[in-house]
Parts: C-alpha cells; sequence; structure tokens
C-alpha cells in the first residue's frame, strides 16, 4: 500500500517549501494537513507526534520525520536526488547549503521590522550576485552540462531553481549578470515535473501576506 | 604531503568542534591551520579556497569542502558512522539535526548582548532539559549501547559532544537521565573518544570573553 507522504505544516512556504519542491521534482503525490491555529500545533504536540515538538513534520514511510534537512536527505536519496557516490554528495551536499543559506535570509524578512529588512534586502542582494550566484554560474561553465552535479538532475538543481525565483521575487533582475544562470532557470523550468509545479493551482505556496504574517507569529509564539 | 584532512578555522571551537569530534571517533588524524588575523582568512579568500568566502573549510581526498554539515556527512559516509540503511540514516538525521540546534543555542550564548545573555542562557538549559534530552533517555530505552543500530555512529558522537556543552553550563543537566548518564559514561571510554577527552588532544577549550575580540576582527 503505497501511501502517500503527508505534510503537516502552516499554510506558507516556510521551511516546509524545499520540501514541496523536491516532492514534486521528483513526481511524487503528497497531501497537506495545514497548521491554521495554535490549536492544531498543541494537538500534533500533545500526540506525540513531533520528536522536537517543531514542525515541519513529514509522515513518510510509516515514519514520522522532523527537521528539514532530515526529511530533505531522506526524499533525495529514496528518489536518486542526492548522486551516484560520496564525492558527488559532498558536492549537492555544498551547493545546497550555500542555497540554504541564501534562502533562510529571504525567509527571515517579513518578520523583521521594517529599517531592519530594508538593510538586509541590500544584504541578500550583495550576497546573492557576489557570493552565491557566481559559485553557480561558475560550475555551470566549467562543466558546461545542464545539472549541476554528475551531468545528472539532483536535489542542487530543485533547490537552486528554488533559490533563484526566490530571489527575483526580491529583484526582478537579479540573474543580469548570469547568463548561464539564465539558460539553467529556463531549462530547469521546463523539466515537466516542475513546469507542473510552477503552474497555478498546484502546491507551491506564495510569499507570505501581511494576514498571514500575523497568524504565523500567534501559531509559534513570537 | 601527508594525505591527513587539513582543517581550515581559528583556534576555536565554533562550527569546526563538530568536526574534530567525528575525526577523532573515527580515529582519524589531522592538522589545522588556524585564522589568527584577517588577512589569514582573506588570503584563503583570494586564493579561491573557500567556496562560499568561508570557514569551516577541510581539505580532504583532494577536495577542499565547506558548509559544516556538508563536511560532516562526507566524513561520517566515509567512515561508516552513517547508520547501514536510508532508514538508519533518516534517524541519525533527525537526532543530529535536533542536537545541531541545541548546541548553536548554547554556543550563541557568548555572544548576546550583556542584558539578554542570562535569559538566553536559561531558555537553552530549559530546552536541553524539556525538550531534547528526554527525547534521546527515550530512545536509550531500547537497551542497546547506541542510539541507532546497535552500533557506534555520528549521532552517538553528536549526542556525547553535546551533553559535554550543555554540563559546563549547567553540571547537574543529566541528574533526571539515568540512561543518559551511563551513555555518556560509556561512549567517553570508547578508546578513540577516551583519547579525546584527554588534555593535549585536538579538542578545544570554551570560548572566553577576553577572546572574543581578536575573533571577532578576523570576520568583520
Amino acid at each position: 500500500m503505497a501511501e502517500k507522504p503527508k505534510l503537516h505544516y502552516t499554510r506558507g512556504r516556510g521551511k516546509m517549501e524545499s520540501i514541496r519542491w523536491l516532492l514534486a521534482a521528483a513526481g511524487v503525490e503528497f497531501e497537506e494537513e495545514f497548521i491554521e491555529k495554535k490549536e492544531d500545533l498543541e494537538k500534533l504536540r500533545n500526540d506525540g507526534s513531533l520528536l522536537f515538538q517543531q514542525v515541519p513534520m513529514v509522515e513518510i514511510d510509516g515514519m514520522k520525520m522532523v527537521q528539514t534537512r532530515a526529511i530533505l536527505c531522506y526524499i533525495a536519496g529514496k528518489y536518486n536526488l542526492y548522486g551516484k557516490d560520496l564525492k558527488e554528495r559532498a558536492w549537492i551536499d555544498m551547493y545546497v547549503e550555500g542555497t540554504t543559506d541564501l534562502m533562510g535570509m529571504i525567509m527571515a524578512l517579513p518578520f523583521q521590522a521594517a529599517d531592519v529588512k530594508e538593510k538586509n534586502i541590500a544584504l541578500i542582494t550583495e550576497r546573492a550576485t557576489t557570493r552565491y550566484f557566481p559559485v553557480y554560474e561558475k560550475a555551470l561553465k566549467d562543466h558546461g552540462q545542464d545539472y549541476l552535479v554528475g551531468n545528472k538532475l539532483s536535489w542542487a538543481d530543485i533547490h537552486l531553481l528554488e533559490a533563484i525565483l526566490m530571489t527575483e521575487e526580491l529583484k526582478s533582475d537579479i540573474l543580469s549578470a548570469f547568463p548561464l544562470l539564465q539558460a539553467f532557470k529556463g531549462r530547469m523550468s521546463n523539466v515537466p515535473t516542475i513546469k507542473k509545479f510552477l503552474q497555478p493551482g498546484s502546491q507551491r505556496k506564495p510569499p507570505l501576506d501581511e494576514k498571514s504574517i500575523a497568524n504565523v507569529r500567534k501559531i509559534f509564539s513570537f | 604531503m601527508s594525505g591527513k584532512p587539513v582543517l581550515h578555522y581559528p583556534n576555536s571551537r565554533g562550527r569546526m568542534e563538530s568536526v574534530r569530534w567525528l575525526l577523532a571517533a573515527a580515529g582519524v588524524e589531522f592538522e589545522e591551520k588556524f585564522l589568527e588575523k584577517k588577512e589569514d582568512l582573506q588570503k584563503l579568500q583570494s586564493d579561491g579556497s573557500l567556496l562560499f568566502q568561508q570557514v569551516p573549510m577541510v581539505e580532504i581526498d583532494g577536495m577542499k569542502l565547506v558548509q559544516t554539515r556538508a563536511i560532516l556527512n562526507y566524513i561520517a559516509g566515509k567512515y561508516n558512522l552513517y547508520g547501514k540503511d536510508v532508514k538508519e540514516r533518516a534517524l541519525i538525521d533527525m537526532y543530529v539535526e535536533g542536537m545541531a540546534d541545541l548546541y548553536e543555542l548554547i554556543m550563541m550564548n557568548v555572544v548576546q548582548p550583556a542584558d539578554k545573555k542570562e535569559e538566553h542562557l536559561a531558555n537553552a538549559l530549559d530546552k536541553a532539559t524539556n525538550r531534547y534530552f528526554p527525547v534521546f533517555e527515550k530512545i536509550l530505552n531500547h537497551g542497546h549501547d547506541f542510539l541507532v543500530g546497535n552500533k557506534l555512529s555520528r549521532a552517538d558522537v553528536s549526542l556525547l559532544e553535546t551533553i559535554l556543552v550543555v554540563e559546563e553550563r549547567k553540571p547537574d543537566a543529566l541528574a533526571k537521565f539515568p540512561l543518559l548518564q551511563s551513555f555518556k559514561a560509556r561512549i567517553s571510554n570508547t578508546p578513540n573518544i577516551k583519547k579525546f577527552l584527554q588534555p593535549g588532544s585536538q579538542r578545544k577549550p570554551p570560548l572566553q570573553e577576553k577572546d572574543i575580540p581578536s575573533l571577532m576582527a578576523i570576520f568583520h
């Protein structure tokens, strides 16, 4: 009996969005149970469903998995998106940790005061164009292949596309100095499973609006 | 060329300490090149040695690995400290990520503003005793010596490291956790780790207030 993975989180992107992307890119159908109010989170905690009392939590293959990276690594491994050996995995891990750092900065923005937010947007733009994107542009340039690692679609490619789109929401011309990343974005967006995920009506979540921000603060008490 | 891994980082724990622990537990000898001033970091950056211009960086098997988790994943995989299959790896990853969250909280205490420090520490220690340690005490109810798969893994190394760091701030942190107490004794006595815990090893001491300025000067 192949049950679909079940995702437990709020209705926003947050730390669950990379998991939605990875499952979608792998062509895996999944269900979602949304935490709409604090009581929903409390119920999961009291049920003993959350190992460290936190979400994301994904029910998959008889496990209640928590910790974003643990979940992502499991899905990547299961669906052959994690390279063919230890060295390819090391490269994928390095690339993914870079895009995680970048997306982490963007994810924090909605919860910051206006002046802090403005400073951080400038910092994010600088980091994206001088620290992160040059690395991926160079990787693609050096080997001339379609994918970042091992000439095959991997978690690193999916994560990079997600990071590119998220950064473009902040500054639409962020890729102007990166021709290979522009081509990469075009190519990846056309991978059938990803193309489907990028269409309206998919389980991809939009950026947070003001009302949702207030609700997230209430649910997680911060 | 000795072929030993070379660790590039300041002479302090920071984000490199868990790498030192894992290599030591695996019985792997390693060298260290300490960053002492800003120029040392800048040299690595201009050499093109740091993929994202940051340390930790570990030279190993012809690669210049960066990003703490990538480094730890590689070492754990190479030295068979990562479980025997995907499900064991999933458990190990969950445990290790939980402990990384706790470790980060404790590590960050020393850089909190003076008026927030005490409250921050109280919160971290509360999480240790009410959120994290109960989980691992419960897991050890399986009666085996190690957390996963009845075999030493990076999860055990990480748990011991985290216990010791919490105990430095609260010596009786394990008072309510008898299984963790015996776990701590047991893992501390495995030969490689016992050696690492002795004076003169490459294990680093806790960060002192007086060392913070020179550390900050390297990175800012």
